[in-house]
């Protein structure tokens, strides 16, 4: 053991290129023995690309990486591991065997050796998990089954099972994501203890309390880069600053006063604990729903959508109450939603530009329920020349689009008919700065006549489309601001949680 | 990038889907037209090696026996379309069988309501797996293997394992009245103009019917955008639990039909009769995913497989291969038609 602070990574000049999308830029970072330094961005800022170059999935197109002073690049995670890199990721389930025993998920790595005997003893494997636990000073259930653990528990495991390498740097990808207060206090007494034992500790959240109670340093990554960093006293308005936009340009354009109300929101309320919210969206102006990951915006938009039920509170559109049960009533009731992550979400990556775009209202292009191509044919044209979209013809795969172009289909969908609410989840991820500027016209050129509803995290984003800003946060909306004289410093008050904030009716 | 670039896409002028560069390469030509090609091959060879193969008797004959085994492949293509799978159809075929020879033989009962019984039969069948899945959440291949083991016992309950024919001996000690009617041997048998089987008809029909559905309607449309990505089609506003168990009583429809012809042809309940109509039809379909480079679960393809199968069985058998030579040139083919679907078309993609 060596003395704690000294670097155990120490990253220069660090690239990733996925196609044509740059996803890691020129990254430096230093990682120091006995610290938990928080990684945090945007969805899309770089992060996990740079943890899979960390923990050996990806290989880095160039720069360099020091353990201990070693230059290393990994071709595989096994390799990683062998170096002392060790990562408990997201998604705890593909980290452990459900169908094993706690004991046997804890000696895995034991079992899968290819040298190790062919015939496995009970009690051997039990005494390894008896030593694998008595590390971190865990009392497990060693006899049950995995799938009979509760998901902090499986967590356990799993970083138990990281641990047993005695790593020289552990990666945590979102671990409190799905634990409760109280298990979540149970981590964070562990991740302590092993902070005090020298382990260098990255950890991944977008929970600003995580962070608080956590963090010795934190680095903002955004758009490909490391953009802050932060040492203690966190300073949490800049951290929110930096990864939702420094680049703010305000008063891009004026703000258009809206018209009718088209929807009005009343005590809505997400779950049983978050506090009850009002809303009005009006005709023809573009509102933007903005706030950390895990704020509660897709939770809200799900409701509207039909794809989630709140837990209480009233949505009526035109005067008329909208309670949908799925997305096909919400259509029906004149809601329309482009989704986040467009691939898994949206498109239909068989099809051709053309079926992508027409799939939602094929009834409108259909006689006697049989397509009629040239109608079809005409809607998408008309979108692919109000959106500017680039592509050889209608009737290429929509996977050979680049990803702005893909997105513009997803709106261009949408736009085919007239809506009354038209919600936008995230409609800039992955998208290259001239398509958003597309969309973003687009959508301010079609906003008469319907409300608008955008999501997104990126203030700087949203500030170039956006009339209205609301803030949501703790599953609450908590703040609007109009985008004429808007006080930036105020709107990142209220998004990291930090300032006095007025209640917002 | 400006927001003023032209839009070079011209619509009026597009190229045939995925056609999106002219210049002619060997392998895209290979992938599309390969398996057609070899078809017409290995009409020419056994026409040259036998000369009473390429009569146009034969020929319709090798039509008829793909008949059923065509209707079969073209309703499990529509539950390949939705990324799903029935594995029932072999046994929905020979209930529809036992079936129609119960309501005849047994019930004494006319052809219409013999008909009626099947269909009606195939589609609650349809009905039920598609419940199982998505209702009761079984995967689709588990929940239609275990449709397809209830059917197989259940179609022997009513006779006690028998088949069923003119006069059999009922439990009871009397002997079955009933017949088969002239009408119903008829689907089976008549030939239109003394040559063209009706069953080769029938199947034509419903094979245009089907693609007019698949490859025209919107209905098709939703069904193969269910296929590529299901939560985006339920996003888009379909009814997504709905069509997918409108695909499986499409595909217990079908296969019900395949069984009344098939009842026509043999004129018994004969037990034995569905056991190979399974793998014959699933081989089809697959086969089909070849045919002109669809990559894809379509229907002309499957009636382009049936044909392929078809006309292989009838060929080996007309040079007196042995009969387990049959099956293993089945799998052979089926090996080689996926390897130009998936193999050769990835590696083009990269």
């Amino acid at each position: 053991m060596t003395e704690p602070g000294r670097e155990v990574i120490r990253i220069r000049g660090l690239n990733k290129r996925f196609g044509s999308t740059h996803a890691v830029i020129d990254v430096d970072l230093d990682i120091r023995r006995g610290e938990v330094l928080a990684l945090m961005g945007a969805n899309g800022a770089g992060k996990s690309t740079l943890i899979k170059i960390l923990c050996g999935v990806h290989p880095a197109d160039s720069g360099t990486m020091e353990i201990d002073g070693e230059p290393m690049a990994f071709r595989s995670p096994l390799e990683a591991c062998a170096a002392g890199i060790h990562t408990v990721h997201q998604i705890i389930n593909d980290g452990v065997v459900q169908q094993l025993t706690v004991a046997e998920n804890l000696a895995l790595d034991e079992i899968c050796r290819p040298e190790g005997p062919m015939l496995l003893s009970r009690t051997v494997i039990t005494a390894r998990a008896r030593e694998i636990q008595a590390i971190l000073g865990l009392d497990l259930p060693l006899g049950k089954a995995m799938s009979e653990l509760g998901q902090a528990e499986r967590q356990l495991v799993a970083i138990a099972r990281a641990l047993s390498h005695d790593p020289k740097v552990l990666i945590l990808d979102e671990p409190t994501s799905s634990l409760s207060e109280a298990e979540a206090a149970r981590l964070f007494a562990l991740i302590e203890d092993l902070r005090a034992r020298g382990v260098a500790i990255i950890y991944i959240s977008h929970r600003m309390s995580d962070i608080r109670r956590l963090a010795d340093r934190a680095v903002v990554m955004r758009d490909g880069r490391t953009r802050a960093e932060f040492a203690r006293p966190l300073d949490f308005d800049g951290i929110v600053h930096a990864m939702v936009g420094h680049r703010v340009r305000e008063g891009a354009h004026s703000a258009v006063a809206g018209g009718r109300t088209v929807v009005e929101i009343r005590d809505f309320a997400l779950t049983p604990t978050s506090a009850p919210f009002d809303l009005d969206l009006c005709e023809g102006e573009v509102v933007v729903l903005t706030g950390l990951i895990g704020a509660g915006k897709t939770e809200f938009a799900d409701c509207l959508f039909g794809t989630a039920t709140p837990y209480a509170g009233s949505v009526t559109i035109d005067g008329k109450p909208l309670r949908p049960a799925s997305p096909q009533e919400a259509i029906a009731g004149g809601v329309f939603m482009a989704h986040e992550d467009r691939g898994n979400s949206s498109l239909v990556s068989e099809f051709s530009v053309l079926h992508n775009m027409t799939l939602p209202f094929l009834r409108h292009f259909s006689k006697l329920s049989l397509v009629v191509p040239d109608q079809e044919r005409r809607a998408a044209t008309g979108q692919v020349s109000d959106l500017a979209i680039k592509c050889p013809s209608i009737d290429v795969p929509i996977g050979s689009l680049s990803g702005g172009n893909q997105q513009k289909v997803v709106l261009g969908r949408w736009l085919i008919q007239p809506c009354r609410l038209l919600i936008l989840d995230e409609p800039f991820q992955g998208v290259d700065i001239g398509a958003r500027q597309d969309i973003g016209r687009r959508l301010r050129e079609t906003a008469a006549g319907r409300a608008t509803l955008v999501i997104c995290a990126d203030l700087e984003e949203a500030t170039e489309i956006a009339d209205r800003i609301i803030v949501m946060r703790d599953f609450s909306v908590v703040g609007g601001h109009s985008v004429d004289g808007l006080s930036l410093d105020a709107l990142v008050a209220e998004i990291s949680g930090t300032g006095t904030h007025a209640t917002f009716a | 990038m400006s927001t003023q670039s032209p839009n070079p896409a011209t619509p009026a002028a597009a190229a045939p889907a995925g056609a999106t560069k002219s210049a002619f390469s060997f392998k895209d030509f290979v992938i599309k037209f390969g398996l057609l090609i070899i078809l017409a091959v290995m009409i020419i060879v056994f026409w040259r090696l036998e000369p009473a193969f390429a009569n146009a008797r034969n020929m319709f004959s090798i039509l008829q026996a793909v008949s059923v085994t065509a209707l079969l492949a073209l309703g499990v293509t529509v539950t390949l379309a939705i990324a799903g799978f029935d594995l029932s159809i072999g046994s929905t075929a020979a209930m529809s069988l036992m079936a129609s020879s119960y309501v005849m033989v047994i019930l004494n009962q006319g052809t219409f309501l013999a008909v009626v019984v099947c269909l009606l039969l195939g589609v609650f069948i349809g009905f039920l797996n598609g419940v199982l899945i998505v209702k009761g959440r079984i995967p689709d291949l588990l929940a239609t293997l275990g449709m397809m083991f209830l059917l197989l016992g259940l179609q022997l309950i009513p006779t006690g394992g028998r088949s069923i024919a003119k006069g059999m001996t009922l439990s009871d000690g009397s002997a079955a009245t009933g017949t088969f009617t002239d009408a119903f041997l008829a689907l089976g048998r008549y030939r239109l103009f003394d040559l063209i089987p009706l069953p080769v008809i029938i199947m034509l029909v419903a094979a245009i019917i089907l693609w007019v559905f698949m490859e025209r309607s919107r209905y098709g449309r939703v069904l193969y955008a269910i296929g590529g990505n299901e939560k985006a089609t339920r996003l888009a506003g379909a009814p997504v639990e709905r069509y997918k168990i409108a695909a499986y009583m499409i595909s217990g429809l079908f296969a019900s039909i395949g069984g009344i012809l098939l009842a026509a042809r043999v004129g018994r309940g004969d037990v034995t009769s569905g056991s190979s109509l399974l793998l014959d039809s699933v081989a089809a379909a697959l086969i089909g995913y070849a045919v002109l480079g669809a990559k894809k679960p379509n229907v002309f393809g499957t009636a382009i497989g049936a044909l392929f199968v078809g006309t292989l069985l009838n060929g080996l058998t007309m040079l007196n291969a042995p009969y387990y030579a049959q099956d293993f040139v089945k799998g052979l083919v089926l090996v080689f038609a996926l390897l130009f679907t998936f193999g050769f078309a990835s590696s083009q993609r990269r």
